[in-house]
C-alpha cells in the first residue's frame, strides 16, 4: 500500500516536473494582510487587524475594548466596507458609536441574549460572507461560559474566515480563541483622567460639578501576532513588563459632550 | 404583415398539469360538477387509450383504477390562461386575447429582433414549454387563417404569404366554428371541407346561409380581415392552488410553494421583470370545533374562510424562486399557518431587474440576495426585531433609537481618512440596573448594585436633561460619570460608570460602564 503510494507520488511528481517544483508541499504561508485599527500607537505595534484572520481582544471591564472596536467600526466604515456587530448582550451603545465616527447605515447589528445566540449569528454571517468587519462583542458573558466552548468552533471560525477580506474580531474578558487566533491582545485599564477645571457657567439650580471625566489611558500587550516572527514571550508575557509588545494609549471623551452640555445649561429655564 | 396564433389544446387538462407536471405522464381524467354528478370535462391521451371518454360519471372513471381524477379548477385555468398571455407579451406588444386557449399576436416589426417567421415560431414555443405548457402556433400573413390552423395542426406551421387558401382547403368545416343551423345546413349540401365552401359562389351563398355563411366563406378561403382587438398588458402575477387535501405540514408546503414560486419567477422573467415583493394568502381549513357551535357568530365565521398571510419584500428584485422559497420558509418556520392549508394564493409585484457594476476601487460588499437569506436565518435565531441597522432618533432621551431594516448602501468609493485617534466608548446595560445611592453634600459617595458595594472616588455631574414634557411619557433626569471602587476580600476594582437619577419617579439607576 505504502509503495503504490509512493509510486504514485512519484508519478505525479515526475508529470508535473518543470511546472510545478514540488506539488505536494504545502504552499508557504504569506502573512495575512492588516488593516489599521484607528489608534495609530495599537497600530504601529500589531500591524493593524489581519484580514481573513480572528482578532482576539481581551480584559477586564473599562480596560478600552469597547472603544477598540469603536475605533476599529468607525476605521472600516469610513472605508466604506459593511461591518456586522454581533452583540452577545445588546449592549453597544449607537449614539456613542456615532459620534465617534461609525456610519451607523453601514453597521449590521445582530442583538443577542446569550453566547448560543452570538455563535449561531456569527456562522451564518461569515459563511455569508462580504463583509469588511465581524465583530463578536462577548465582554458581558460570563467568562465561565465563554471558556467552556469547544475550542473546534474557534477552529472552524478562524477557517470561515480564512482566505476571505473579512476580519473577525472578538471581544471577551479572558483569552479563549488560543492558537486560533492571528492576533491576541490583552488590554488593561490604568489611571483615569477627571480635569479639575471649574466649571465657567455653573446653573444656580444645579450642583456645580467639581471635575469632568477626560478620559483614561490603557495599556495593550500583544500576547500573539501571526504577522510578526517572534512571538514566543507569549508563553511568559507577565515577566516582560517593558517588552517592546507593550504599550500605552490615551481614551478621550469626545469634547462635543461637554460642549453640548454647557449650551444645555444655557437654555435650561431654571 | 404577419400574425402568429397560439392555441393551447385540451386547455382543461394542461392548466392543471402545469400545477402539477408528472401527471402529463399518467392518465388524468378531469371532472366537473356538483356531486353526486360528477361528469368528466377533460382527459388527456393516455386515459382516453384506456377508454375514459369525455361526460363518463366520475363513479365509471373510478373503474379504471390506474386514472388519476382532478377536479376541475377555474382559478388554475385562469392562472394559466395569465401565464400564455405573458408569454405573448413577451413576445410582441400588441396581443389579442381571443379565447381562453388561443391567443393572437401582430408579429409586425419584430424580425430585428427575432429573426424569421420561424424563428420567431420557436421562440414562443420556448417560451410556452418554459410555462408548462404544450401549444400549437400558426404563422400566416392572415390572422383568422393562423387561428384555424393553429387549432387544426400540431406543432409550429408557417403558412406561406398568398397560399393560406391551400393550407385551408383540406380542412374540415367545423374548423371554422359554424352555428348549429349552418353546420346543419352544410352536412345537408355536403359541403364538409373548407375547400368545398370556397368553391361555392358568394351571392348566392350570401341568399341562402345569410352574413354568417359569407363570413364563413372568406374564412375558408383565407381572405377575411379584421383589426385586432388588443390587450394592454398588466403587471399583475398572481398564481393560485387549491388543494384537495389540505396540507398542515411545512414540508409539502414549501414543495408547493416552490412550484407556484418557480411559475411565477418564469413569467415575471419572461417579461424582462423580476419579483420585488410577494404576498401569499393562505386559505385556512376551518376548525372542526368550530363549525359545531351554533352561534350566529360561529356560522358566519364558517362562511368566511380564514385566511392567513405572509408578506415578502426584497431590497433587491430577483428572479430566484430558490432564494424566494427559502425566505419564505423561514418566515414561515417562525409564524406558521396555524391551520391546514386548503389554498395558496401568490401574488408578485414586479420591479426592474438590479443592473449594477462594482467599480474597481469600491470595498466588497454583501450581494444582497444573499444577505436577504442570511439575515432572516439570524432573525430566525434572535428574533425578528433584533437584526437591523441602528437609527438615532431626532431626541436627548438616553439609548434613544429604533432598529431599521438592514440594506446595503450603495457601493461609494472609500471617503477620506479613518477618524484620527481613540475615543472612549460606553456600554449600555439594557435594562438600566437599579442602584442604592448615598450622597455626600448631594454627590454620590457610596453606591451598590448587583450586591456589590463600592465607594465613589470621582464624580461629575449632575448634568440635567429632560424632554417630552408635553408628551404622555416625560422624562427628566440627572446624569453622573462616577469612578467606583469596589473592594472586596482578594482585590480592588475600580470602574467607571453612567449614574442617573430620575427624577419623575426619583430613583437612581445605572446607565452603563465605560469601557
Amino acid at each position: 500500500m505504502h509503495s503504490k503510494s509512493a509510486a504514485l507520488r512519484l508519478y505525479v511528481e515526475s508529470a508535473l516536473a518543470g511546472r510545478i517544483a514540488s506539488p505536494f508541499r504545502p504552499p508557504p504561508s504569506q502573512p495575512p494582510r492588516a488593516v489599521p485599527a484607528g489608534i495609530p500607537v495599537l497600530d504601529e505595534v500589531t500591524g493593524g487587524l489581519p484580514r481573513g484572520g480572528l482578532t482576539e481582544i481581551y480584559g477586564p471591564s473599562c480596560s478600552g475594548k469597547t472603544s477598540f472596536l469603536q475605533s476599529a467600526l468607525a476605521t472600516r466604515t469610513a472605508s466604506s466596507e459593511v461591518c456586522a456587530l454581533i452583540d452577545a448582550h445588546d449592549s453597544f451603545d449607537p449614539a456613542g458609536a456615532e459620534s465617534a465616527g461609525v456610519a451607523l447605515r453601514q453597521l449590521l447589528w445582530i442583538r443577542c441574549k446569550n453566547i448560543d445566540h452570538a455563535f449561531r449569528s456569527v456562522d451564518v454571517l461569515l459563511h455569508g460572507g462580504g463583509f469588511g468587519m465581524v465583530a463578536m462583542d462577548l465582554s458581558d458573558a460570563p467568562a465561565r461560559l465563554v471558556r467552556q466552548i469547544p475550542l473546534n468552533i474557534w477552529f472552524r471560525l478562524r477557517r470561515t474566515v480564512e482566505n476571505t477580506s473579512t476580519i473577525l474580531l472578538v471581544l471577551s474578558q479572558e483569552s479563549n480563541a488560543k492558537t486560533c487566533a492571528s492576533l491576541v491582545l490583552r488590554l488593561e485599564k490604568e489611571a483615569a483622567a477627571w480635569s479639575l477645571k471649574e466649571r465657567s457657567l455653573p446653573s444656580p439650580a444645579l450642583h456645580t460639578p467639581a471635575c469632568l471625566l477626560d478620559g483614561w489611558a490603557s495599556t495593550a500587550e500583544v500576547i500573539r501576532s501571526r504577522a510578526r516572527p517572534k512571538n514566543l514571550h507569549f508563553l511568559n508575557h507577565s515577566a516582560i513588563p517593558e517588552s517592546k509588545d507593550l504599550v500605552r494609549f490615551d481614551l478621550r471623551m469626545k469634547e462635543a459632550r461637554s460642549l453640548f452640555s454647557e449650551e444645555e445649561r444655557m437654555t435650561d429655564p431654571g | 404583415m404577419s400574425f402568429a396564433a397560439i392555441f393551447v389544446p385540451n386547455f382543461t387538462f394542461q392548466a392543471i398539469a402545469r400545477g402539477e407536471p408528472e401527471l402529463r405522464i399518467e392518465p388524468v381524467a378531469v371532472i366537473e360538477g356538483q356531486p353526486p354528478t360528477y361528469r368528466v370535462a377533460a382527459l388527456n391521451g393516455l386515459a382516453e387509450k384506456l377508454g375514459v371518454t369525455v361526460g363518463m360519471t366520475k363513479a365509471s372513471v373510478e373503474q379504471f383504477p390506474q386514472v388519476q381524477i382532478r377536479n376541475r379548477s377555474k382559478t388554475q385555468e385562469e392562472m394559466a390562461h395569465q401565464a400564455l398571455l405573458d408569454a405573448a407579451w413577451s413576445i410582441s406588444s400588441r396581443v389579442e386575447d381571443r379565447a381562453r386557449d388561443t391567443l393572437l399576436l401582430d408579429l409586425s416589426g419584430l424580425s430585428r429582433l427575432f429573426g424569421g417567421q420561424e424563428d420567431i415560431a420557436h421562440q414562443i414555443l420556448c417560451r410556452t414549454s418554459e410555462l408548462g405548457m404544450d401549444v400549437h402556433i400558426a404563422v400566416s400573413a392572415n390572422a383568422e387563417t393562423a387561428r384555424i390552423v393553429a387549432r387544426a395542426l400540431f406543432g409550429i406551421t408557417v403558412v406561406p404569404d398568398g397560399r393560406e387558401g391551400r393550407f385551408l382547403e383540406s380542412l374540415p368545416v367545423a374548423m371554422l366554428s359554424p352555428s348549429p343551423q349552418l353546420a346543419e345546413i352544410f352536412e345537408r349540401w355536403g359541403v364538409s371541407t373548407c375547400k368545398s365552401l370556397a368553391s361555392l359562389p358568394v351571392l348566392a351563398l350570401s341568399e341562402r346561409a345569410g352574413q354568417e355563411g359569407v363570413h364563413l366563406h372568406a374564412l375558408a378561403g383565407g381572405k377575411a380581415t379584421r383589426p385586432l382587438l388588443i390587450v394592454q398588458p398588466t403587471d399583475c402575477f398572481e398564481e393560485c392552488l387549491e388543494l384537495e387535501d389540505a396540507v398542515d405540514n411545512l414540508e409539502p408546503l414549501s414543495f408547493l410553494l416552490g412550484r407556484l414560486l418557480q411559475q411565477v419567477c418564469v413569467r415575471i422573467s419572461a417579461r424582462g421583470l423580476a419579483i420585488g415583493a410577494i404576498q401569499v394568502t393562505f386559505e385556512l381549513q376551518t376548525a372542526f370545533e368550530s363549525t359545531v357551535l351554533f352561534s350566529p357568530d360561529a356560522i358566519s365565521a364558517t362562511k368566511s374562510p380564514r385566511t392567513f398571510s405572509c408578506a415578502l419584500q426584497l431590497p433587491v428584485p430577483s428572479q430566484d424562486s430558490t432564494l424566494l422559497l427559502k425566505l419564505l420558509r423561514l418566515r414561515l418556520q417562525a409564524k406558521p399557518p396555524g391551520a391546514p392549508v386548503r389554498k395558496i394564493h401568490l401574488l408578485a409585484e414586479p420591479g426592474r431587474s438590479r443592473a449594477t457594476q462594482s467599480g474597481l476601487f469600491v470595498p466588497a460588499s454583501p450581494d444582497p440576495q444573499k444577505l436577504e437569506l442570511t439575515l432572516a436565518r439570524i432573525a430566525a435565531v434572535v428574533g425578528e426585531g433584533n437584526v437591523g441597522s441602528p437609527h438615532l432618533l431626532d431626541t436627548h432621551r438616553p439609548d434613544a433609537f429604533h432598529m431599521r431594516k438592514f440594506f446595503v448602501p450603495p457601493a461609494t468609493t472609500p471617503h477620506g481618512g479613518p477618524p484620527s485617534g481613540a475615543q472612549t466608548a460606553f456600554r449600555v446595560f439594557r435594562p438600566a440596573l437599579p442602584l442604592w445611592v448615598q450622597l455626600q453634600k448631594k454627590v454620590p459617595a457610596r453606591v451598590a448594585f448587583q450586591g456589590m458595594l463600592g465607594t465613589v472616588i470621582h464624580a461629575s455631574g449632575p448634568w440635567r436633561s429632560s424632554g417630552d414634557w408635553w408628551e404622555n411619557q416625560p422624562w427628566q433626569e440627572d446624569a453622573w460619570d462616577v469612578e467606583i471602587q469596589f473592594t472586596s476580600e482578594s482585590r480592588t476594582v475600580q470602574g467607571l460608570y453612567r449614574v442617573s437619577f430620575d427624577l419623575h419617579f426619583e430613583q437612581w439607576w445605572v446607565r452603563g460602564v465605560y469601557d
